[in-house]
């Protein structure tokens, strides 16, 4: 292939000036000779690193501060993963069930994260959720609506009562788009398919920048800010079967590590129970909760309601012991317990896993999904027009007639940064998280619906606060121009080697080697010896890391952006890996074979991952004591 | 660039109708030109024309350029050109093509060339610019908004738009004419005025700008964006012919015209122009 040579023509188009029109510090363009690779310079207030649902609703946040603001897009606006979120968004509206509330809600968020959570964030969430999911509403989100006129609500895994306010199963859709043309509205800068590569920290540890490069022209770009907020999403794409685009390599979760902020509860990756199973191309293409909330049935190829042998002791009390009261509760609530199918996702994962493993799989290796012979085709196509259109365009297969196969696919990472629940702030000064990649709110297992709203409530926090530090903050942010060089200089390395060596690494090949690692030895069943041997295979792919060579050049080369990537991912899986084999116990997502209980002593801590030099150090800290009034919570009800 | 360099040359050294491998030809290169390159592959069950896409990456040309992410037809970012007819890569099955022949994939032509199967989209992101905000009305006393389903139905569907721009790749109006582009809003921005103007709640008007600067009377209703839509919205019939019917109705309807004229007097002005 012949290069094109990347020059900053684009330093001259409208955006940049526009931008300029707007900094405070007189200083921009490709001037600092620190490197001899040219890069541009843009001044914020506030960098809002990632554009699905946490990132726009912060940027809208901080805009509406009064702060001047960057929101960088790892695609192109719109596209991130929240599109894919189907079912919808978590908030006791009480629309479809009055007896909702807030309290109902965080006592469900807390027990189906298996009480690891960080009960603060757990009661914000379910405290703001409602006001949140008027606000897009307010902002031109149609959600589908009840006979008389409010915001209609079905049921999902864990939560109590209909609590998910929905538009057909395209919520996520939905909700970034009402997102993005709002923050459109107020005008905020956008910087598409740019990616950052390293957060800029000043002599006190402190954030003043970031280093990026833009896609379309592959050029880097440098931003001094004063403060950094991190939505940068999940990491399933380290794993072969998953629901995850590949934007999910855990980006900003290694950015913060690499920081220095701490990072929680990265062993607890959640398996989402009903990912497609066939064909092999979309495997792990996510098939919604919602199917089951709207009727559909687990069965395995004895044709048997498996569900009903593994409820377990925590939520035996309130889940159906047959068929009859499952069905029943459907359609009354309150005389029925509710159906073994809406487990919280870890349960029902680990049970289909079970299923498949004993020889009662479904001919492509999950189990039988079923919502054909209970409703009708009508309802069906109204409800889950998405999936029927998945099913029947990538599978060959009409749900309106046919079961789905379906089996656990890596779907939602728990664990990440470690956030202040108020203000969403990590353990380094000017750098924010919110959505995905900040970790306690979920705890050990995220509830369906969860994520939605965590992603406005947390993104509205973390943009008030970000704003809020960068007004605080005194004179200019500066970064070390060495740093800037040291970043560049490492990322075009996989460029300048030649890839036709001997030893040159494929990135390609290399990230296969890092899914399949993790898929078969840190998946949703673990074991000491085999999160032992992966510890030691993530080792030797850090190592063939350094080889990996690209052709091509800077600009819109995805092999040399996987290349970048890898670092990310390998960083992220080795945390991930260490966790779990600490974790000595079995609590939500996290499941270890040689230690298949919960452990009280176990629920009481976080381990938290720290980066010191070039190793990690894991930390069991204890957790945040929940206050008495919200303990009384779970005792009133058992 | 010239357009003609992305059309599918004439058939050349196929790689003939070997069972078991596919071949995709595509088109690689930059806003300076480019050309056809065939990777020739073994098929793998059930597989879509993206998967092979991926696969020439991984083992051939780690550098082809390609814009994809959901890879489930929800994010609209693989749109492309599968022998000639504008798709979402992710949503082509390998299986609608007879086998043995080369299955031609060409960037989207209507927007220039970024590298291989990428082009520069921003024309979108601009009109979208120009989009006047969804501004609702007074709330209900209980502080709620009150829809009927039967009344947002319709809209619901506009709203289903994954932003492919597909329709924007297909229509005449803009494919064969760049100069078009200043002046002209397109398809999927008609879906999105008409999701505006039709939502109950929302209580600004945009029909002067539709027919000022949006350029909503350049369409002549050939209904080629609802053939490409994958999310299969009505484009023509729903949202283009009823804002042609509205803008119509308010410019050209004498006793419109008149509460118009009545409004603007009386300060009442509830067109956004």
């Amino acid at each position: 292939m012949t290069d094109t040579t990347s020059t900053p023509e684009h330093l001259t188009s409208p955006t940049l000036e526009e931008s300029a029109a707007t900094e405070q510090k007189p200083a921009k363009g490709p001037k600092m000779s620190h490197t001899d690779l040219p890069f541009v310079t843009h001044n914020f207030d506030v960098l809002v690193i990632g554009a699905g649902g946490a990132g726009l609703r912060a940027a809208i946040e901080a805009k509406l501060q009064g702060v001047s603001i960057a929101l960088l897009s790892k695609s192109l606006l719109g596209k991130a993963h929240t599109v894919m979120a189907e079912g919808g968004i978590a908030a006791s509206l009480g629309n479809v069930s009055d007896q909702d509330n807030w309290q109902v809600h965080f006592r469900d968020t807390m027990r189906g994260g298996k009480m690891l959570n960080n009960w603060k964030m757990a009661q914000l969430h379910a405290q703001e959720a409602p006001d949140r999911v008027l606000e897009l509403e307010e902002w031109g989100a149609l959600f589908d609506r009840t006979a008389d006129g409010r915001i209609l609500q079905r049921d999902f895994g864990g939560h109590r009562y209909a609590r998910l306010a929905h538009v057909g199963d395209r919520t996520g859709l939905e909700m970034i788009r009402t997102l993005q043309q709002k923050a459109v509205s107020l005008g905020i800068e956008v910087f598409a398919e740019t990616i950052v590569v390293k957060l800029l920290l000043d002599s006190n540890r402190a954030i003043c920048g970031a280093v990026a490069y833009e896609r379309s022209v592959g050029d880097f770009i440098v931003f001094t800010a004063k403060s950094i907020l991190l939505a940068t999403g999940g990491i399933g794409r380290s794993w072969q079967i998953t629901s995850n685009s590949w934007e999910s390599t855990g980006g900003g979760h290694a950015l913060a590590l690499w920081a220095g902020a701490d990072m929680i509860d990265m062993e607890c990756v959640q398996f989402h129970p009903t990912g497609m199973v066939w064909p092999p191309s979309v495997r792990g293409l996510l098939v919604t909760e919602g199917v089951r909330g709207d009727g559909g049935i687990l069965k395995n190829s004895l044709g048997k309601r498996f569900m009903f042998d593994y409820i377990p002791p925590m939520f035996a009390s309130e889940t159906a012991d047959s068929e009859e009261e499952a069905d029943r509760w459907y359609t009354d609530h309150a005389k029925a317990r509710r159906t073994p199918d809406l487990l919280p996702r870890d349960e029902v994962a680990r049970a289909i896993n079970t299923e498949v493993k004993s020889g009662r799989g479904s001919p492509h290796g999950g189990v039988f999904l079923d919502i054909a012979s209970r409703r009708s085709p009508e309802y069906i196509k109204r409800r889950l027009p998405s999936m029927y259109h998945q099913f029947k365009e990538l599978a060959g297969v009409d749900i309106t007639k046919d079961p789905m196969e379906v089996g656990p696919t890596c779907h939602y990472m728990m664990g990440g940064v470690r956030v202040d629940a108020d203000t969403a702030a990590s353990s380094v000064p000017g750098l924010y998280a919110a959505g995905e990649v900040a970790g306690g709110m979920h705890g050990a297992n995220r509830l369906g619906g969860n994520s939605l709203s965590d992603l406005v409530v947390f993104g509205r926090r973390a943009g008030l606060h970000a704003a809020e530090y960068a007004k605080s903050y005194q004179g200019d942010p500066k970064p070390d121009p060495g740093e800037i060089a040291k970043a560049i200089a490492e990322c075009t390395k996989p460029l300048s080697k030649d890839h036709t060596a001997e030893n040159a690494e494929n990135p390609y090949k290399l990230q296969d080697d890092l899914r399949k690692t993790m898929q078969s030895l840190v998946g949703i069943i673990r074991t000491e010896h085999e999160l032992t041997q992966a510890l030691e295979e993530i080792e030797k792919l850090k190592e063939r890391l350094d080889n990996i060579a690209v052709q091509g050049d800077k600009r819109y080369n995805p092999g040399w952006h996987l290349a970048l990537d890898l670092r990310s991912m390998l960083a992220v899986c080795q945390c991930v890996t260490l966790g779990a084999l600490n974790r000595k116990e079995s609590r939500g997502g996290h499941t270890r074979d040689d230690y298949p209980t919960l452990d009280d002593e176990l629920g009481k801590i976080n381990f938290v991952i720290r980066q010191k030099g070039t190793e990690l150090e894991i930390t069991p800290e204890p957790k945040p004591q929940m206050p008495p009034e919200l303990q009384k919570l779970f005792e009133e009800q058992h | 660039m010239n357009q003609n360099d992305r059309q599918p040359a004439e058939t050349q050294d196929k790689n003939g109708p070997a069972t078991g491998k596919v071949t995709l030809r595509i088109w690689r290169g930059d806003e300076n030109g480019g050309e056809f390159k065939d990777y020739t592959l073994d098929a793998q069950e059930g597989e879509v024309v993206l998967d092979v896409v991926h696969r020439v990456q991984s083992e051939h040309a780690g550098d082809l350029s390609v814009r994809w992410n959901c890879k489930a037809g929800k994010c609209g970012s693989c749109s492309a050109e599968i022998n000639g007819v504008p798709k979402l890569m992710c949503m082509t099955r390998m299986s609608d093509f007879s086998s043995g022949e080369p299955i031609t994939i060409t960037p989207m032509r209507t927007f220039p060339i970024i590298r291989d199967l990428v082009t520069d989209v921003s024309f979108n992101y601009e009109i979208a610019k120009k989009v006047p905000p969804f501004t609702p009305g007074p709330k209900e006393p209980d502080g709620t908004y009150r829809m009927a389903q039967r009344d947002i139905d319709r809209i619901q569907e506009f709203h289903k738009c994954i932003e492919c721009f597909l329709c924007q790749n297909v229509c005449h109006v803009i494919r064969d004419h760049e100069e078009n582009k200043a002046n002209y809003a397109g398809p999927r921005f008609f879906v999105r005025f008409a999701a505006l103007e039709m939502h109950p709640l929302n209580t600004n008007n945009s029909l002067g700008l539709l027919k000022e600067e949006m350029g909503i009377g350049y369409c002549n209703i050939t209904k080629c964006c609802t053939e490409v839509c994958p999310e299969q919205i009505h484009i023509t019939d729903n949202a283009i012919i009823p804002l042609k019917e509205r803008v119509v109705t308010a410019n050209y309807d004498p006793l419109a015209w008149l509460v118009t004229k009545i409004r603007r007097k009386t300060g009442r002005n509830t067109s956004s122009t």
